[in-house]
């Protein structure tokens, strides 16, 4: 497993990240943690619909996401907020799309980000043909997929490997093994002793690294992605990390696992390894912890803000985002609806 | 004068009471899906199973839907019982091959001699805000899909006996558990979905529909959740002076016509209410029956409240929109009876 910064904050080498990109991605973590725990809290006062947290995986998200280009592809899962924002998908955007308004699900202009797919597995083949009319079209860009260690299971993670493989696209595969599908331990989800090591059955490069570590995830990420923007092909990509919260709001963990492990993994924490580093360099002090995280919350409460003012989403709206042009049964369908709530 | 105490269950506590009391008769029952040992099920439907009867009879399955669901075919020619969750129906899109072209074909292609005694469990439904991915019935579409029994209980004492049938039954049955009708903690509370349920094992055979509440108006066809909110409709249009028949057709296939026609050629009118699409779905098979069944009887053209085809929405107020609840019902029906 690669690890370049330990949990008690050593570097192992030479460090890869400049001091000033470390500190712009451990504000970056920063933030999404913020977010990550202002959604938590808007989902218990019901403004929010279901919320899947990731907090632990900040460094896997921030760190994976930092090496891409702006018009590289990523296609997500629920659980991948933060590697959204960084890849440009607004924070307004990202609540919106939770507080039910699918408007949130429509990238801004110029940000390559498909809106995060909810059944397992199935959005890893978009990432394949995402890659192959960028060949086609001969363009620079790769795409980046995430996904979890239980969607490893399902054959549509086996054909995206191998589609990728067979015909050399630019895919990253990042498979941030949080050690649960549900409750589901990652033990019981495979025999194969690695995630990473499935890659070898498609021929493709393969990379284990520690999830909680932002240097060793930005380090294998961009060499992934350089692989794949050079016409090298696919890598497979497992950060080994964990879900410190529930897997949903509506998730219970104590069910299937117990608190003193997670009590072992908040000591892996991935921000702290970085503010160690930082601190030990002169670049952290708790005054500018504390006006990041100020910050932050102002951004997030901004976001918040402009998410709940979005005009109200009328009923006309579901039949009119069906498709191109509204066909007769649906304009029918419309009125009749309308008519029903007096409109 | 003697007075006995009912027991009274949950429907999801009822459903996984038969499971429990099949697998305590014939260890040849096994239960596999995702999640359904040590959390017990998503909805709750194998709750205390694991406890019970141990890892190889109560099998937490990795996220493979294709894989499980063929597995469960092939354990079920071999002469096992399976019983297989798909954890939501909506996630049928991954494993549907195995679904319609097996485990539904099998018994046809082997001129009828190969037997799938198995019954494939899902959880379908919306009403509390989990989008478009996770709240479909879609029943109509397996029931439209030859091959397959389709059952979908609304209550306690029929989720029981269907699912105790459903297991004996040598034919695939796919039963489908509406969340709304579970009687889960963290959904509306809703008193229909708690009701007698006898401890002994019985059956509620497949293929028979029940009269939920008799009534001489107008007849109201239904299935699922929306059979509580026909009964609720049904209170309210009794005092308005109009008496509603709600029928709780209970299994979709076979589909029991005989009771919609009967019913029909009592009242003269129909309305049918479905939380399914509204297009090539359930009401649509249901007024063709009662127009093939009992044409001259109506005194008005059949209506139905179902969900536009549009996906359910995930914001909660057009959730509610789109599904059919009490007061669309009280308005079809006032529809129906000025027609
Ligand atoms: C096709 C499909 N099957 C099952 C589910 C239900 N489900 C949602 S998330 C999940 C666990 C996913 O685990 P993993 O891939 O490890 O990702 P994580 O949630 O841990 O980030 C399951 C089983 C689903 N959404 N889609």
């Amino acid at each position: 497993m690669l690890q370049l910064l330990t949990p008690s904050g050593d570097v192992l080498g030479e460090p890869p990240l400049s001091v000033d990109l470390t500190r712009r991605l451990y504000r970056a973590m920063v933030y999404v943690r913020t977010f990550d725990r202002k959604c938590a809290a808007l989902q218990k006062q019901g403004r929010l619909a279901t919320y899947a947290p990731f907090e632990g995986q900040e460094a896997a998200q921030v760190g994976s996401a930092a090496p891409l280009d702006p018009e590289d592809w990523m296609v997500a899962s629920y659980r991948d907020a933060a590697a959204m924002w960084m890849q440009g998908y607004p924070w307004e955007l990202l609540i919106a799309w939770r507080t039910g308004d699918e408007r949130g699900g429509r990238p801004p202009e110029h940000v390559s980000v498909l809106p995060p797919s909810i059944t397992v597995g199935g959005h890893m083949l978009h990432a394949v043909g995402l890659a192959w009319s960028a060949r086609h079209f001969g363009e620079e860009r790769i795409a980046i997929t995430y996904f979890g260690d239980g969607a490893t299971s399902e054959g549509d993670f086996h054909e995206a490997m191998n589609l990728a493989a067979v015909y050399g696209l630019g895919v990253v595969f990042f498979c941030q093994n949080n050690q649960y599908a549900i409750s589901m331990p990652r033990t019981a989800q495979t025999r194969s002793e690695t995630i990473a090591e499935k890659a070898i059955a498609y021929g493709m490069p393969g990379v284990q690294v520690d999830g909680n570590d932002l240097f060793a995830v930005f380090t294998a990420t961009a060499e992934a992605i350089d692989r794949a923007r050079a016409g090298d092909g696919p890598t497979l990509i497992e950060a080994v990390t964990y879900r410190l919260g529930p897997h949903t709001t509506s998730d219970d963990p104590s069910r299937y696992r117990e608190e003193s492990e997670v009590e072992q993994w908040r000591r892996r924490d991935p921000l702290e390894r970085v503010r160690i580093f930082l601190s030990e360099r002169d670049a952290w002090t708790p005054e500018w912890q504390e006006r990041l995280e100020t910050e932050a919350s102002t951004e997030i409460e901004r976001a918040v803000e402009l998410a709940e003012g979005m005009d109200g989403l009328g009923p006309a709206r579901i039949f009119e985002a069906m498709f191109d042009e509204l066909p007769p049964h649906l304009v029918d369908q419309r009125a009749e609806a309308l008519r029903s709530v007096g409109q | 004068m003697t007075t006995t105490t009912e027991r009274k269950l949950t429907t999801q506590k009822a459903i996984a009471e038969a499971i429990a009391q099949e697998m305590e008769a014939d260890d040849s029952v096994f239960v596999m899906g995702e999640d359904v040992g040590v959390y017990g099920g998503i909805f709750g439907a194998t709750e205390g199973l694991l406890d019970r009867f141990g890892p190889d009879r109560v099998m937490d399955t990795p996220i493979s839907e294709t894989g499980f669901i063929g597995a469960g075919i092939g354990a079920a020619i071999n002469g096992m019982r399976p019983i297989v969750e798909l954890m939501f129906v909506d996630f049928f899109g991954v494993c549907m091959d195995q679904i319609y072209n097996n485990m539904a074909k099998i018994h046809y292609f082997s001129g009828g001699n190969v037997k799938v005694p198995m019954v494939l469990t899902t959880a379908c439904g919306g009403g509390y805000s989990d989008a478009g991915q996770h709240s479909q019935t879609l029943w109509g579409m397996f029931a439209h899909l030859p091959g397959m029994k389709v059952v979908v209980p609304s209550n306690p004492y029929d989720a029981k006996g269907l699912m105790i049938s459903a297991i004996r039954d040598d034919n695939p049955v796919v039963y489908m558990f509406h969340k709304g009708v579970l009687g889960l903690g963290w959904m509306t509370p809703n008193p229909r979905a708690i009701g007698p349920v006898p401890e002994e094992p019985y059956t509620v055979p497949i293929g028979k529909a029940a009269v939920a509440r008799e009534g001489s108006d107008v007849t109201v066809v239904t299935v699922g959740l929306t059979v509580h909110r026909a009964l609720d409709a049904a209170e309210t249009l009794a005092d308005k002076g109009i008496s509603a028949e709600v029928i709780d057709l209970r299994s979709l296939v076979p589909l029991d016509r005989e009771a919609i026609v009967e019913s029909v050629k009592k009242t003269h009118r129909l309305l049918v209410v479905d939380e399914d699409y509204r297009s090539f779905g359930m009401t649509g098979e249901v007024v063709a029956t009662a127009v093939e069944g009992a044409f001259d009887y109506l005194d008005a053209p059949p209506l139905r409240v179902a969900v536009p085809d549009v996906p359910i929405p995930y914001s909660r107020p057009l959730e509610q929109f789109v599904l059919p609840d009490a007061d669309k019902i009280v308005a079809g029906v006032e529809t129906l009876m000025a027609g």
